[in-house]
């Protein structure tokens, strides 16, 4: 009987539904506000590391892309230190990099992007190591609770082989759902990376 | 300082979520879930850094009138419609308020109408109303900011369904993996029992929990009402030897 310790119960959650972006993304929905937005772009001109772009689409199960989603990522630096308090005490926002963007999915195409730089390796459970990783979080009309997920990079063949992550997922196929494939190469390296809701390639989403 | 670094501090774990608060995934009553809705389960995760930590803001982040809606938009006066407050704590499960973490809102206006290119429902815009703002809590987790209470609109579900009057909730906390959004309803509403999405959540006490009070003592007589909304993000354990995330 739990509520007799006294602990609150979370607070249920709700779709974020079709107009997400006036509250998340307003320069999407056409305001500003006065102070700092959130974007799709996390680092800065200073921020050390590999400059890399993702770009990709959310597909329903039907196969179509969904023009209403929004976004998040959240990941450490090209050292393997995220930004907050915990892991930089005093050094949040270091060499312009917030660790963390949004980006809702193009009103016409469902593309969405990331501007950021590679993350570096980052510690996991018990002195295990885990391959560089971006943390992400889906919402959408249609989704009740938003959705947690991970992106891979497919040059990482080492370290994604030895990911304590990537090796819970019990049926192989099912981890290549995590890993975005690099199709460009360049100043900025592009990845791919689609996320399906449902069907044969649907996503791995978790429970954490 | 490499991924290594022994001095590194390991924020606490959280709380496993408990997916008996919360909607279901499928809820065929809520039409659009049908086919976005994952149909393998989720898959369970220890906690590491990457879930424990998350993004820090801070109130320079913010405008001045980020908080106020009746405000922010406005062009020649205020915007139509009933004036209110929202206040109220964000806190952990352990009853403790989150501090200064990130609160986003958004609505539609008194009308029902949201300022948003796809929103085509018939009543009109306000053009002293933009329907978005934002705020952090305080060092005790109190949040408040000020609006004009939203109306009701029709949606395309089943044949006649109305959202009742709700303002959209996108709260932080301090870990990636307390992110939440969720919608606030007003006490009174004889709408939030006949709505889908609402009706997603399978327990009523849950429901009953997003639904602002009325609270006469935070009114401003001769100017606006108040409603009083508590958020509990997932709360932190504080065991401290089951949280060696990183081992020896």
């Amino acid at each position: 009987m739990v509520p007799t310790l006294g602990y609150l119960k979370e607070t249920p959650s709700q779709t974020a539904g079709p107009y997400v972006h006036i509250g998340l993304a307003p320069a999407q929905a056409g305001q500003a506000f006065a102070g700092k937005t959130i974007s799709n772009k996390l680092a800065g001109p200073d921020t050390p590391g590999e400059r890399i772009t993702i770009e990709g689409r959310v597909f329903d199960g039907t196969g179509t892309p969904i023009r209403d989603a929004l976004i998040e990522c959240w990941q450490a630096d090209a050292n393997g230190r995220y930004n907050c308090h915990e892991d930089l005490p005093g050094g949040a926002d270091h060499d312009g990099f917030a660790g963390f963007g949004r980006c809702g999915s193009d009103f016409e195409t469902g593309l969405f992007s990331f501007e950021t730089i590679k993350p570096g390796v980052v510690p996991g459970r018990n002195g295990v190591q885990q391959a560089p990783h971006i943390s992400l979080w889906i919402v959408a009309r249609g989704l009740n609770v938003g959705l947690q997920t991970r992106l891979y990079f497919s040059e990482e063949t080492a370290a994604n082989a030895a990911d304590p992550v990537l090796n819970t997922i019990e049926q192989e196929a099912r981890r290549q759902t995590l890993i975005a494939e690099r199709i460009s190469t360049g100043d900025v390296a592009v990845y791919r990376f689609n996320i399906h809701l449902q069907g044969a390639e649907e996503t791995v989403f978790f429970d954490i | 300082m490499g991924a290594k670094d022994q001095t590194r501090r390991q924020p606490a774990e959280l709380y496993a979520r408990d997916r008996t608060q919360h909607p279901p995934a499928l809820t065929e009553g809520y039409k659009t879930s049908v086919s976005r809705s994952p149909q393998k389960p989720l898959l369970s995760l220890e906690q590491t850094l990457s879930e424990v930590t998350g993004p820090v803001f801070r109130q320079s982040d913010l405008g001045p009138l980020d908080h106020d809606l009746i405000k922010n938009h406005a062009h020649d006066g205020d915007p139509i419609g009933e004036r209110i407050i929202v206040h109220g704590h964000v806190l952990d499960e352990n009853g403790r308020g989150v501090p200064n973490t990130l609160v986003e809102v958004w609505q539609a206006n008194a009308g029902g109408r949201y300022r948003h290119v796809n929103d085509r429902y018939l009543a009109p815009l306000d053009p002293n109303f933009g329907g978005c703002g934002r705020c952090m809590s305080d060092d005790n987790g109190y949040y408040y900011f000020r609006t004009i209470k939203p109306g009701a609109y029709p949606w395309r579900n089943h044949g006649n369904n109305w959202r009742p009057a709700h303002i959209h909730f996108s709260i932080f906390g301090s870990a990636f993996a307390q992110r939440l959004i969720t919608q606030l309803y007003f006490e009174g509403d004889p709408l939030v029992d006949q709505c889908p999405i609402v009706q997603t959540i399978p327990d009523p006490q849950a429901i009953d929990r997003l639904v602002a009070r009325l609270d006469m003592n935070s009114a401003i007589p001769f100017d606006c009402l108040a409603y009083r909304f508590d958020i509990v993000l997932r709360g932190r354990r504080s065991t401290l030897f089951e949280n060696r995330l990183e081992g020896n």
